[in-house]
């Protein structure tokens, strides 16, 4: 658990000391941006990006850490195919290390255009807790390979944190900056996502506003958030409308 | 002693389970079952390591919270733990004796009515993916030969998972593992909202749900998902005052 806790500090704080970009993009989008950029610093990787989604498959914007990925990333919609849309409506990692090699046939339209913008290898990871999807993070290589056991899991953790990001967004203060790593070591509970099923239909929202509610009451409350999980599942808490 | 027949009856059940439509948790439910079954113990469990080297529950022979507890805590000590370290099975576990070996665990498990335990790793290539959880509530020991069985049921659990061994087969894995810990997600999330709904017990709740599932034949991820995006599909399940 040690572990964990660590990892997400860490990429924390490497999206903290990305460089500040003139004109960069305020809260939440400005706060991916800087995600994006510390993954290819981190990583293995020429590039990153982020692409929001909705259940219907819309596409609802996007961040990346170069004008050139964002351009790839773009693509996806503009084509309806690509390694983020599938990774989002598979609900698992679409890992593609040899895009000239098999990603012609997985994606006929976005393997060359991709292709022709110098990527050869491309990762997605859902962005999704359950049955919550948010959209999608997009890992960019220039040369063909794997990402090894290690930069995979580094990669699920800027998922992670930028799940994180997402849901906080509405709580964040004006600077897009939230208190980092809330809790996320302990939301890997049962009792977590029941929780957050049990707020769902208490308060008659859709599951990702549930999740946003329960982390900005346990925030609120300067609680942990599993504690405030127990508290609902035992029936000892029932968030209503006028709780923050 | 494990039968001829109680073994074919297992494999038939399992090969069933892999070449129909394949629902992750389904299977990885039926094998626990199968060899909790075959090896006489009172229940099972099985977890995978998530890429950050925590074991999580992802089925059991039967769902209670009181085993969801003695799985979530050997994430800190216990006999999976241990076999996904060492990478052998840890097997006839007295637990009245294990007071020094586990403190936390031993005593919870003995005081759940447990009296022995078994763990199996779940092994792909040189790595641990996994443990398959035994407990009895008696001190019947496994002979050599059933162990062995037992360990080859653990490892067809890996073989499901993967569905195919290739060169990928690392990215198959990553890929697959982490979509069966967002069902298992999922499903916990859904155990939350109709246990809310219906004002029952998490546990109750899941019942309810496989009940539906196998009653009109769906899968059991589906179903957990559409019941939080699509409740109105299930109103049988969804609407309370209805459950039969």
């Amino acid at each position: 658990m040690g572990d964990l806790s660590g990892r997400l500090a860490r990429v924390h704080q490497l999206i903290d000391d990305e460089p500040a970009v003139a004109d960069a993009p305020a809260g939440v989008a400005g706060r991916l941006t800087r995600l994006c950029s510390a993954l290819a610093r981190d990583l293995p990787a020429t590039g990153a990006g982020v692409s929001l989604m909705t259940e219907d498959h819309g596409g609802g914007g996007t961040a990346a850490s170069d004008p050139s990925c964002r351009e790839v990333e773009e693509l996806q919609f503009s084509l309806a195919e690509g390694p983020c849309i599938e990774a989002f409506t598979s609900r698992r990692p679409v890992l593609e290390p040899d895009l000239a090699e098999r990603g012609w046939r997985r994606w006929p339209g976005y393997s060359p255009a991709a292709h022709a913008r110098g990527v050869r290898a491309v990762f997605a990871f859902p962005l999704q807790v359950g049955a919550a999807r948010l959209g999608a993070l997009d890992v960019y290589r220039d040369e063909p390979g794997s990402l090894s056991s290690q930069d995979l899991r580094d990669a699920l953790t800027f998922a992670e944190v930028a799940v994180g990001i997402l849901l906080d967004g509405q709580r964040a203060a004006a600077d897009g900056d939230l208190a980092p790593g809330l809790d996320d070591v302990l939301i890997d509970r049962a009792e977590v996502y029941q929780a957050q099923g049990m707020v769902m239909v208490d308060l008659g929202v859709d599951l990702t506003e549930a999740m946003a509610r329960l982390r900005g009451h346990a925030y609120a409350q300067s609680q942990f958030l599993i504690d405030v999980a127990r508290d609902v599942v035992a029936g000892r808490l029932r968030l209503d409308r006028d709780t923050s | 002693m494990i039968t001829v027949e109680s073994l074919a009856d297992a494999f038939v059940e399992i090969a069933d389970t892999l070449v129909d439509d394949f629902d992750v948790i389904e299977f990885l439910e039926t094998v626990t079952s199968r060899s909790a079954q075959m090896s006489r113990a009172s229940a099972g469990g099985l977890l995978l390591a998530d890429p950050h080297g925590r074991l999580q529950f992802m089925a059991a022979s039967q769902e209670s919270v009181k085993l969801l507890e003695l799985f979530q805590l050997q994430n800190d000590e216990g006999p999976c733990l241990d076999c996904f370290h060492s990478g052998s099975p840890v097997v006839n576990t007295d637990l009245t004796q294990a007071q020094e070996r586990w403190p936390l665990f031993a005593p919870r498990a003995a005081a759940a009515g447990f009296r022995s335990v078994h763990a199996f790793p779940l092994r792909h290539r040189r790595n641990v993916i996994g443990a398959l959880n035994l407990f009895s509530s008696d001190t019947g020991t496994l002979e050599p030969q059933e162990i062995k069985i037992v360990q080859a049921l653990a490892d067809v659990a890996t073989i499901g998972l993967l569905q195919e061994r290739t060169i990928r087969g690392q990215d198959i894995l990553t890929e697959q593992l982490q979509g069966a810990l967002n069902t298992r997600i999922t499903i916990e999330q859904a155990k939350g909202a109709l246990a809310r709904t219906h004002g029952i017990g998490v546990d109750a709740a899941f019942d309810l749900m496989r009940g539906y599932a196998r009653r009109n034949h769906y899968l059991l991820s589906e179903v957990a998902q559409t019941i939080i995006t699509d409740p109105t599909r299930h109103p049988e399940l969804t609407e309370n005052g209805r459950t039969s």
